[in-house]
């Protein structure tokens, strides 16, 4: 019998510090760390974030999608201004921006706002690029 | 004289007795005559939507071109609108189309260049109408089910206004890349598309 490997898992916990993203409803796509968790499938967020705030509230867990950021050491229900301060010290609305998932939020949302012109150019522009590839692909095959 | 009102004068005053041509008749008809009912309702000039702007490409709906880009050249009365593909873009030729199977695109193609002499002939009602053939069904028309049909011949007239119109048109698409592509593709949904919240 074979050593088996075994691993903790990698899963985002709900956590107290935890930032999250609302999938929908008042505040969607705005960013909002847990502050305390209430039950099973209600915690308590706080967004201080200066663009998209989100107030202090008790939200489903059900609405909130977790992100890979955690804001390391937040003290259990702790006030907004703490808040506010460890938001700004951890950088969490640029570390978000910068992730692939804000990426591609951004161009999905660009891409619903395109009208019917710019919608075919998107269509023929992405073949071209498709073909562009492909071709690079074909040679280094033919070539291995 | 025969017909004017009598005044008699009295005392007091003076009263118009009517003629007695003017008195109503003692007899009614015993039977009733129909009258036609009256349409209390009128034409209205019909009000198309402001997105269709001369020069707008507009995305037809219905009939035979359905799904082409085409170019929005004029209202005519009624809801109707001219349109071009142009031509030798998408083979849409000058065409009469129904405002309301047409959907209305934000792109624009100028339209200034065009001829008025052109669109004017082109909006005379018999235009589009004059050399086309009845389609009764007749005898003749039984006997050669079998055979191919003739192709038919278009005037030497409408192929020459199609070239008109289509000339200063084609020059403006040119000038915008990708434009002419866009006209001679088709409009179409998947089953992933949702035309209601779409941006056109």
């Amino acid at each position: 019998m074979g050593d088996a490997e075994i691993s903790t898992s990698q899963w985002r916990y709900v956590e107290v510090g935890r930032v999250v993203r609302f999938n929908g409803g008042e505040f969607n796509g705005r960013l909002a760390a847990i502050v305390e968790i209430i039950d099973h499938k209600r915690v308590l967020v706080d967004g201080p974030s200066e663009k998209a705030p989100v107030p202090r509230h008790s939200a489903a867990l059900a609405h909130v999608s977790l992100t890979p950021l955690v804001i390391s050491q937040l003290p259990r229900a702790c006030g907004v201004g703490v808040l506010k301060k460890k938001w700004e010290k951890a950088e969490v609305d640029s570390k978000f921006e910068q992730s692939t998932w804000a990426k591609k939020a951004a161009q999905f949302q660009k891409r619903r706002q395109l009208n019917d012109f710019e919608r075919f150019k998107v269509l023929k522009l992405r073949k071209q690029a498709r073909y562009e590839v492909r071709k690079s692909l074909a040679k280094v095959r033919s070539s291995a | 004289m025969a017909d004017k009102p009598t005044t008699k004068k009295y005392a007091k005053g003076e009263r118009s007795i009517p003629h007695a041509s003017q008195k109503a008749s003692k007899y009614y008809p015993a039977e009733d005559n129909s009258l036609p009912k009256k349409a209390r309702k009128s034409i209205r000039p019909a009000k198309v939507r402001p997105s269709l702007v001369p020069g707008t490409v507009v995305i037809l709906l219905a009939g035979r071109f359905r799904g082409k880009r085409v170019v929005l050249l004029k209202h005519l009365e009624q809801g109707v609108l001219l349109v071009t593909g142009p031509f030798k873009v998408n083979g849409v030729p000058l065409r009469r189309v129904n405002a309301r199977y047409v959907i209305a695109t934000s792109t624009k193609v100028d339209v200034s260049g065009v001829g008025e002499d052109v669109l004017k002939k082109a909006s005379e009602s018999g235009y589009f109408t004059k050399d086309k053939e009845s389609k009764k069904p007749g005898e003749d028309a039984f006997f050669k089910q079998g055979e191919k049909p003739q192709k038919k011949e278009t005037s030497k007239d409408r192929v020459e206004d199609q070239k008109a119109v289509d000339k200063a048109l084609l020059s403006n698409i040119k000038k915008e890349a990708h434009l002419a592509d866009y006209l001679s593709s088709t409009f179409s949904l998947r089953s992933s598309d949702r035309p209601h919240a779409m941006v056109f």
